[in-house]
This record gives structure tokens, sequence and C-alpha cells, in this order.
């Protein structure tokens, strides 16, 4: 129809019903030389990220920036409003009377570091993100519940859908598909 | 359910049994996509009674509003009654639910899991209720917004060294920072529900609210972080907000509110209303749900030892009280002490003492810690007793304080009264909601508790 970009292949998917085979296949696989990959399982598994060959991600820093942000940035509001731009003498008290001004600072810093988290999290991860090509794959629904995929994508320089479909099933999968980003 | 469950090689009994990752799923999945015909009476029952009381809040919301907060009983020495009494209160009991989902997290306590769920819904619904009442008492609500500092016209900002200040901004981060915290912790489940469901809508909806869960490893590994980090910052949070709160007595000179004691006073107060109505909602829902199995007896036990616990502190708290009346040599202090146990409201100090100090002793009993009925009725002794202590230390310090002329009796109108039952109606409302449309168990923790065991088990 209007679509006119070609339907390409997204990867092969593999699917196994343990833990220890998934991080098996990951470190299996990026010793193989594959990059471009993805591990999907329903439960965090300890260790399987760094298989798949990836560094800890920056989102504590991005949070750090936050919550200094928020720290820095709500001492200066106080301070702007209650001692430069409207002035107001409250018992002889000097103006910038910062110990009282720590419980919001304090405040606004939490604000700021949850806020950068959790935004910071899903926006790293690309989410939202309803339409995913790994949807694609059949019986995908397991991975929510008891059972691991991994992908190989067709973005990876090694990628040959007959050389990876062979390299996966050696680990004995449930089932290996070749699924279309569309 | 099973009736006889097996012991830990040291005798504890286990947090979980029998269940594997896709059984653990379907069991908590199971209660949220029961046919409609199927659901339990329980179920309805909890529903029909939190619709109708909540019709009360609206009609007491609609009376105030039209006729402003003159129909409370508020008067000219009390003019702090069942709102601020109300909005302690369910502030505090929301802050059980941090705890569990935060600091028992960063105590690596691994038996939070099946309660941090429950127990996190129950937090958000608790700072909704909580929220009602600062925001219903300035009168004009749809002025609301007059609290925080935003550019007007009159170039005035709110006052930054006022108590009262720092409370907006404490509660409004902590229903933030708990909204988000709960959706977070969701994320993975309403990916599985999409899973578990037939309903084709229903599966648009959870997949949306999913924002597309895959369950990738990077997204998990960021995920990991995130949580972690979010219970590192919900921790002092909860600490923080419940401290200020107790700041609103604090800063001020009453005999009785000036006291450096009533931060820690205060949350541990929190915690323990909390935990006691944590416990008033796990007690029905395991029974009914069968859910007895992933809310065991241990839970029980750990939890009401926590509230053992915390009752301690606040029942040190209420000794302090009493030396600090002695020990400040102010006559006004001394007084106040006098005025709660032999005034005019003398019988709801006692009362308190009953419920907070006395009542939760029974918790030193394995026996009785186990023993669901038992729990529930000390539960509501508890939750009683909390409210009575918030409506001591603000109206006994209140009603008479320096200047004698002015000393006057207070009382709830019905007004008052139809208003906090009515955030019962909508608490109970939101927790009926919650049980049939989101997973009450935190599902892919519990596949992780599976995950663990099985490991463990390998390793032997």
């Amino acid at each position: 129809m209007f679509n006119a970009k070609k339907i390409q292949t997204y990867g092969v998917v593999a699917e196994f019903s343990s833990s220890d085979t998934i991080l098996e296949v990951a470190t299996k696989a990026h010793e193989a030389g594959y990059r471009i990959m993805e591990a999907y399982s329903p439960v965090p598994v300890h260790g399987l990220d760094e298989a798949l060959g990836r560094k800890r991600s920056i989102l504590p820093w991005l949070v750090f920036g936050g919550g200094t942000f928020g720290c820095l940035g709500g001492l200066f509001m106080q301070y702007w409003m209650a001692a430069v731009n409207y002035p107001w003498n409250v018992g002889g008290r000097p103006t910038f009377s910062w110990p009282a001004f720590i419980p919001v600072t304090f405040e606004l810093t939490i604000l700021c570091s949850a806020l950068t988290t959790v935004i910071g999290m899903f926006a790293l991860n690309g989410l939202p993100r309803p339409h995913h090509p790994i949807f694609n794959t059949p019986n995908f629904d397991r991975s929510t519940l008891d059972h691991y995929f991994i992908c190989i994508e067709a973005k990876d320089p090694k990628f040959d859908e007959q050389d990876v479909t062979a390299f996966l099933n050696e680990f004995k999968p449930e089932a290996v598909n070749t699924i279309t980003d569309a | 359910m099973s009736n006889e469950v097996k012991r830990d090689p040291d005798g504890q009994l286990p947090f979980i049994s029998g269940h594997s990752l896709s059984s653990v799923s379907e069991k908590i999945s199971d209660v949220t996509t029961l046919p409609i015909k199927k659901m339990p009476k329980f179920w309805y029952g909890g529903m029909f009674l939190g619709l109708t009381v909540v019709q009360l809040l609206f009609f007491a919301i609609f009376v105030l509003v039209t006729r402003g907060t003159g129909i409370w009983g508020l008067n000219n020495p009390v003019g702090w009654g069942f709102a601020i009494i109300n909005f302690v209160w369910w502030i505090g009991i929301g802050h059980a639910g941090t705890l569990i989902s935060a600091i028992l997290f960063l105590f690596q306590q691994d038996w939070r899991m099946s309660i941090a769920r429950f127990a996190e819904a129950m937090t958000l619904f608790a700072v909704v209720c909580a929220g009602l009442f600062p925001l219903l008492h300035v009168g004009r609500p749809w002025l609301v917004y007059w609290l925080f500092p935003y550019p007007n016209t009159l170039g005035m900002w709110p006052q930054f060294r006022s108590p009262l200040l720092w409370d907006v901004f404490a509660v409004s981060t902590y229903a933030t920072v708990s909204i988000m915290f709960w959706f977070t912790g969701l994320v993975p489940d309403l990916a599985t529900m999409r899973a578990k469901t037939d309903l084709v809508w229903a599966k648009k909806i959870y997949h949306g609210m999913s924002l597309g869960w895959t369950g990738a490893a990077r997204h998990w590994h960021r995920y990991e972080i995130a949580y972690l980090l979010l219970a590192g910052l919900a921790t002092p949070l909860v600490l923080s907000v419940h401290s200020i709160v107790s700041l609103d007595f604090a800063v001020s000179n009453e005999p009785g509110w000036h006291t450096t004691i009533f931060p820690p006073y205060f949350v541990a107060g929190a915690i323990f209303a909390g935990f006691a109505m944590v416990l008033t909602f796990m007690i029905p829902v395991r029974a009914i749900y069968g859910m007895k199995d992933l809310l065991t007896e241990r839970h029980m036990n750990n939890m009401c030892k926590v509230m053992l616990f915390s009752g301690l502190i606040v029942a040190y708290g209420y000794a302090m009280e009493i030396f600090f009346g002695w020990y400040s040599g102010s006559p006004f202090e001394r007084f106040m002490v006098l005025n709660r146990a032999d005034g005019p409201y003398a019988p709801s100090y006692w009362a308190l003492i009953l419920c907070n100090v006395m009542v939760p002793q029974l918790l030193w009993s394995y026996k009785i810690r186990t023993n669901p009925i038992m729990v529930f009725i000390i539960c509501q002794f508890i939750s009683v007793g909390m409210w009575l202590e918030r409506f001591v230390i603000v109206i006994i310090s209140l009603h008479r304080d320096y200047l004698d002329s002015s000393w006057a009796m207070y009382a709830g109108t019905r007004w008052d009264w139809a208003m906090y039952i009515g955030t019962m109606g909508l608490f109970l409302t939101l927790v009926f909601i919650f049980i049939r449309t989101l997973p009450i168990v935190a599902i892919f923790e519990m596949r992780e508790l599976v995950h663990k065991e099985e490991h463990k088990e390998d390793s032997h």
C-alpha cells in the first residue's frame, strides 16, 4: 500500500527455557564475534548484559546531574525569591536565612533525581515503543512468563541467516525463527 | 490451600513454596484476569461498600465548597482540627508502602517482594486521601496553586521559612516519587498481563501501559539500576516527609508540640500505622484469593515484629512527652501533660495508651503473630490508636494553651466525620479497583525469587 519500504529481515531469534543456557549462548555468541544482538528474559538475569559485551549504563551519572540541578537550583530559587526579588524582613532575621531553606532544597534534590532516574531509564531504553520487530517472534509472549529469547540482528556485520541459524541450533533451542521488521 | 508447608533447614517457614516461573505468573495474574462471573463476593462487597461510602465524601466536599470551612468544628483556639489529624493519619499510613518497597529493598530483605506492590499501591491511595485535607482546608481548593512559587501579579513568593510550605514540597515530592516508583515496578508486570489476558482490548491497554516492554537484557540492566536508585532516593524521602510533617508542630511554640523528639517519633508512628493498614488488607486478600503460599505466615510474623518495634518507639515517645512536661520546668508544659491525662479529653488519651501501647504488647507472642484473626484485630486497635494520637496532639495542646481566657472545647461536626469516613470509602474504592485491574503482587519479583530458589537448590 502506501508503505513503499521493503520488508527486511530483522534477525534470527532462538527460544530457550533456561537462564543458564541463555547466558551460555550470549557468551558464545559474543566470542563468535556477533555484536548487534539482544537477549530477552522474564527475570533480570545477572551477567547477561555483560555477556553480550556491554558496559555499565551512564544512568547513575545522569541522576547525579539531575540531583545536583535540583539541589543548587532549589537553593538558588529560594535565595532569589526571598533575598533578591522580594526581600522580606521576618523578625530581623537575615533575608538569606539558608538553614530554613534546606528542607525545600532537599525535597527538590530528591524530586529532580527521581524524575531523572525514571525518565532517563525509559528514554535510554527507547521506551515507550509500542511496535518493536521482536514482537513478531512466534510465542514471544512467553518472554514475560518463563522463556528466554536471544536475537542476533541483521544489522550485525557478521550476520548471515544460515550461519546464525546453524549457530543457534547448536544450543538445542525450543525454536529458531527468522523475523522481519514489519 | 496447602496446610503443611516444608520448613527451611534453619526451621523457618519459606517465603514461597511449590512454584515455578510460569505457575507464579499465572497465580497472580489470575486474580486480575478472572472472568467477571467468577469474581469472589468479597470483591463485590468491598467495591460496593467503598462506592457507597465515597458518596459521603463527595457530598461533604460539595457542602464544604458551597458553604465554606465554617461547617467544620474549628474555633478560635483550635484552628487545626480534623483536617490535619486526618492528613497526618493518612500520610502516615502511606509510609509503610515506601518503607517496604524502598528501605527493605536496600537491606535486601527478599520477603518484602510479595507484599511490596500492594503496600506501594496503598501508599499512593493513602497519599491521595491525605492530600485532600490540606487541599480542602484552604477553603477554595481551586486556588490551591497559590501554595506553589509561581510568578504572579502581586510579585510575591511563598514564605520559605515556614514548615507548612516545606510540607507542600515534601508531600508533592512524595506523591510524585511514589507514583513513579510504583509505575516503574509495574512495567514488567504489565507486560506479563499483556501475555496473560485473552481480551484484545485489555491486551492493548496493558501493552500501552507497559510502554512496549520487551524484557531486553539492556533494558533490565538499566531497569535494575533505576530501581536501586529510586529505592535509595525514596528512603531519605520517606523519612523526611514525616519529619517535615512533625515540624509543622515542633517549630511552633505550643505546649506539647515544641519538642525535638517529634520527627523520629512521628516517623515510627507512621510505620506503625502503615504496617497495620497493610495487614488489614493483606489478611483478607490472602485468604479469599488463595494466596497463602505467596503471602505466608512468615510475612505476617515479620510484619508484626516491625509493628512491635515501631510501637515500642512510639511508646517511648509518649513516655518522653511526659518526661519533658516535668523536665522543661515550664508550667504550661506541665499543665498540658496533666490536661491530657486528667482533662476533658482524658478518655481519648487513655484510649490511645490502650490501643497503641498496651494491645500491641500481645505481639510478643509468636502464636499471636501468626494468627491472622488476632493480628487483624490488633491492627484495628493500632489504626484507631494512631488516629487518637494525632487527635490528642492537635486538640489537647490547642484547646488550652497560654491564654486561659481563650480556652475552648472542640468537637468534629457531622461534616468533619463525613469527610473522614468518606476518605475511607475513597481508599477502599481505589484498593478494590487496583485488585481487579493490576497484579497485586509483583510478578517479576516473585519470578526472581523462584529463580533464586531454584539456583540455590542447584548449588547444594
